[in-house]
């Protein structure tokens, strides 16, 4: 027997071309798009990274986490720490996000494993209020009011002079570039991580947990060591996307770092939204919620009201997210992981 | 002339046979609260054996596999395989050394399709990459009659072409040792034959087996050995033909159909 797996097909190719095409705009776009749009697309690209990881965790690994926040906070918190304690320059400051998020995944994770379903979910969202007001007693990084970035600091993050004299900006929009491009960068680089992680048989480990674990260890696959994996991965990126967010803020406060409506129930919005268990997911979602965002964010609570309505008119009759009405109706999928098998018998080739 | 054994006679005998023993479980025991389900049951299974369970509804053959898998854990008792003591040993160590079963129930990765079903059994189950096992995915499902469906989704199947699914997975994941928990259930005569078929294939390529079956017409035309449970306890191993003729045995089990 002659067989072929493939999993690209022609809209997959057709998106693979246009995804880098995109990337090679948005590396170029700081050229000539005004200082707005750089911001918008700041938080855009942050909000998609965050919306990808907790896809990651809760859409393929099945850990819905609402504690998130957790390390959105302590990775911005470490960053801060970095520069206003040790006097590192803001960017070599980030990783510090993500170290400092690894170190809480791991109690976290220890105790959260041991619960199951919304035990879990609210496992998590315990375990962040309890490190957000451990941070808010933290007085030399501003305690429960928070504290900015120094003057000295800002006035010199690595790179920001010549981003200025490149494109013949001022600081403060070099800066703002800057912050565009990494996350730009943690963006690209976390979607290109998730999607070579499906296409590889951990993908398929991953899948065949979420959908029966018991099964899934009858074959072989260690269940537990995935999920840890997982967790602490997707965490520590989380981390990092903190301290890029509060890097460009240039000011923290614990409520603002560890903002459960803003780091996790958004987050979740836009991909359920969108499409949860699904690369194209949070893109859709984002958009969307963008797109909501701009235009109704002043009618405050009926703001907050609305995104809840529409979450759950979603739920109830599209439970796949708006890209899985898509892809239910026309079988597109632009980042496709499903091995797909074509055999050719080749007559007596195989007698014996 | 051989060597003088160094030991006892009778102990290099001992590990003389436990080299060619596939299986083996000594006085293992289980219960579910006040139901004694698996009541100090010792057998061994050699290399290459096909071995037939049998026995009443709820007589603790599906437990029985799941004490062998390690999916649960005796309270009393010793599991070993080829010689290792895996008593305690997690499920998926245990496939690792070549134990593969099939679920009663089928437990199907439903997100996936067929063909992924098999490529994560076997990249798993055998600790290779999935390039590797690609072809002899693709060849187990054309073996089970499932390539129509390769490419479908495990979710969307029938309950037999679920079951079907079920003895590929267990294939795929490439195992010495192969579980068969009731997969002739429901099939029409001559899917059964090719069943069958497909399983004397396995048998004579050296893998042991052992087939928890209620269709005795199909388990007696592959088993060489019988092994009759009933509330929790052996109470017969032999061949077929003997443990079918015996009296007891078509009083407990045969007499309950008959
Ligand atoms: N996890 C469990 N918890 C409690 N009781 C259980 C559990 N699993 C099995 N039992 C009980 O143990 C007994 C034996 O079950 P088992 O599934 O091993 O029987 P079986 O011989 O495979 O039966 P069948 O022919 O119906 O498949 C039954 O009474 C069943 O209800
Ligand atoms: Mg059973």
């Amino acid at each position: 027997m002659q067989i072929s797996v493939t999993t690209r097909t022609r809209a997959s190719t057709i998106a693979g071309i246009a995804a880098l095409a995109l990337i090679g705009l948005g590396l170029i776009l700081p050229a000539f798009a005004s200082r707005s749009v750089i911001q918008d697309l700041f938080f855009i690209l942050t909000l998609l990274t965050l919306a990808q990881l907790w896809n990651l965790i809760a859409g393929y690994g099945g850990m819905v986490s609402i504690g998130q926040q957790a390390f959105v906070g302590i990775g911005a918190y470490a960053m801060f720490a970095g520069v206003i304690l040790w006097g590192w320059d803001p960017i070599a400051a980030i990783p510090l996000g993500l170290g400092a998020a690894l170190v809480l995944a791991v109690p976290m994770a220890f105790f959260a494993f041991r619960l199951q379903g919304a035990y879990f979910a609210i496992g998590t969202w315990v375990i962040a209020e309890v490190t957000r007001l451990l941070v808010a007693q933290w007085k030399t990084l501003g305690g429960g009011t928070g504290t900015s970035l120094p003057r000295e600091a800002t006035a010199d993050i690595w790179g920001v002079k010549a981003i200025a004299a490149l494109l013949g900006l001022r600081d403060a929009a070099a800066r703002d570039v800057l912050a565009y491009w990494l996350a730009l960068a943690m963006a690209v680089g976390t979607m290109a991580a998730i999607y070579i992680l499906l296409r590889s048989r951990n993908g398929l480990a991953l899948a065949a947990v979420r959908d029966n674990d018991n099964a899934a260890r009858s074959v072989g696959v260690d269940a537990a060591r995935l999920k840890w994996a997982v967790f602490l991965s997707a965490a520590a990126m989380t981390g990092m996307v903190g301290a890029l967010i509060f890097l460009q803020t240039a000011r923290i406060s614990p409520d603002a770092a560890f903002s459960v409506t803003t780091w996790t129930a958004y987050v979740i919005f836009i991909v359920v939204i969108g499409g949860i268990g699904r690369l194209e997911g949070p893109i859709i979602g984002v958009l969307v919620f963008w797109g909501l965002q701009t235009a109704f964010a002043d009618y405050g609570s009926w703001y907050l009201f609305s995104l809840g309505l529409i979450a759950i008119a979603v739920m109830l009759f599209a439970p796949r997210g708006l890209w899985g009405l898509f892809t239910d109706r026309t079988g597109i999928a632009l980042f496709p992981v499903q091995r797909r098998l074509t055999t050719t018998s080749q007559g007596d080739s195989r007698n014996g | 002339m051989q060597r003088p054994p160094r030991g006892s006679s009778p102990g290099a005998a001992g590990r003389q046979s436990i080299m060619t023993e596939v299986l083996r479980l000594e006085n293992v025991s289980k219960s579910f609260g006040a139901l004694r389900v698996t009541d100090t049951v010792s057998f061994s299974v050699p290399k290459g054996q096909a071995l037939g369970i049998i026995g009443p509804n709820g007589a603790g053959k599906s437990t029985l596999f799941n004490l062998i898998t390690g999916n649960i854990l005796p309270d009393r008792g010793s599991i070993h395989l080829s010689g290792q003591d895996v008593t305690r040993l997690p499920a998926m160590r245990r496939v690792r050394m070549g134990v593969g079963r099939s679920f009663q129930i089928p437990q199907p990765f439903e997100g996936l399709t067929v063909y992924e079903n098999l490529l994560t059994a076997a990249a798993f189950g055998q600790a290779r990459r999935e390039a590797d096992v690609q072809t002899e995915c693709a060849e187990i499902l054309a073996e089970t009659e499932l390539l129509r469906r390769a490419n479908d989704l495990a979710g969307s199947l029938s309950l037999l072409d679920r079951k079907r699914l079920e003895l590929a997975r267990a294939m795929a994941s490439g195992p010495e040792l192969l579980l068969l928990d009731e997969i002739a259930g429901g099939l029409t005569e001559g899917e059964c034959q090719a069943l069958v078929e497909t399983i004397r294939a396995l048998h004579a390529r050296g893998i042991t087996i052992i087939w928890i079956e209620h269709v005795l017409h199909a388990l007696n035309s592959v088993v060489e050995r019988l092994l009759v449970l009933d509330f929790g306890k052996v109470i017969g191993v032999g061949a077929p033909a003997e443990i079918m003729a015996s009296k007891e045995v078509r009083e407990i089990y045969l007499g309950l159909e008959v």
